[in-house]
């Protein structure tokens, strides 16, 4: 058993070995801005985008590479000079709303963004009609 | 009304039911489509990774004849099992470029011996930056970009032999 496992345990090793790239992590990808201000532009930002690669983590809190290079784009367009919401319509452009976890209102969303607001009718009403039977 | 009322917890479960059996009978594609497919490619120009081939811009692919633009990397092991495919792919006259994504010249040049030379240019991207400009999520990705320079084919992950048709195809009507 111990042997399957360690012959198993080889060619994962070497799979996520070889999945590390040639490369040392981008300039930006865990180098504050100068700027305080627009660090904090780009982090709050980078809290709100998906990790392509690990997709239940921001890019924030991923250390994958990909995610290293997406905070590299990041902080790169920020000391730019762009917007925020600049830089999240570009990632939209590319990956679609799947890339950002505030996604913006339209007919894939609506729902997820009406049902809170009709649950919280709901319970008004289920609320009001239990109340109304007490007195 | 109060009768009826009795059975709504029924139904809520058997709705829920319905949803998470549709999950299992059908599961959700994971995979990152890009956005820019039937859109024009990203203006971009990567530098050579190799002294002997020419680096990669989005001028090249606006001269009239399809072309394949393969994101690849010497690190990927999917991009050296897609190698056979590729050759196949250059030996049907397919045009192919590659970019090489987080790579050295001296890896590239040991993948390329290794497993065949499939590209016309090779650019570099160090820091992934057109990666993400093309809408890809990872290493191997292929792109069939038109004449005009219109993306109209992303093939996401490593080319098997039974993809070669269907990319074929689509480089002939691109044509």
């Amino acid at each position: 058993m111990k042997r399957m496992l360690s012959a198993l345990a080889l060619p994962v090793a070497a799979v996520l070995l070889s999945a590390q790239s040639s490369l040392p992590p981008a300039r930006l990808a865990y180098t504050q801005l100068p700027d305080a201000h627009q660090e904090a532009e780009a982090k709050s930002l980078m809290q709100t985008l998906r990790c392509l690669v690990c997709q239940g983590q921001s890019i924030a809190d991923s250390d994958a590479e990909m995610a290293g290079d997406m905070r590299a784009l990041v902080r790169r367009r920020i000391a730019g000079g762009e917007r925020p919401e600049q830089v999240r319509a570009w990632l939209i452009a590319r990956y679609g709303d799947y890339v950002t976890y505030d996604p913006p209102f339209g007919t894939a969303t609506a729902a997820l963004w009406l049902a809170p607001l009709a649950l919280l009718a709901a319970g008004a009403w289920i609320a009001r009609s239990s109340f109304k039977r007490r007195s | 009304m109060k009768r009826g009322l009795i059975w709504l917890p029924v139904g809520v479960f058997a709705l829920l039911f319905a949803v998470v059996a549709s999950g299992l009978v059908r599961p959700a594609d994971r995979t990152i489509h890009s956005a820019l497919v039937g859109k024009p490619l990203p203006t971009f120009s990567l530098g050579a990774i190799l002294p002997e081939k020419p680096g990669v811009g989005s001028a090249m692919f606006r001269q009239g004849k399809p072309r394949l633009l393969n994101v690849f990397a010497s690190w990927c092991v999917p991009c050296a099992a897609e190698a056979p495919q590729l050759d196949a792919l250059h030996d049907a006259g397919v045009s192919i470029d590659g970019i090489a994504v987080r790579d050295t010249g001296e890896k590239v040049r040991g993948f390329l011996r290794r497993w065949g030379d499939p590209y016309e240019r090779i650019g570099s991207d160090p820091d992934s930056s057109v990666q993400l400009a093309l809408g890809s999520s990872g290493v191997p990705e292929s792109y069939v970009i038109d004449g005009q320079g219109k993306i109209v084919l992303q093939h996401i992950g490593d080319i098997r032999p039974e993809d070669v048709p269907s990319i074929l195809v689509a480089l002939e009507k691109a044509r």
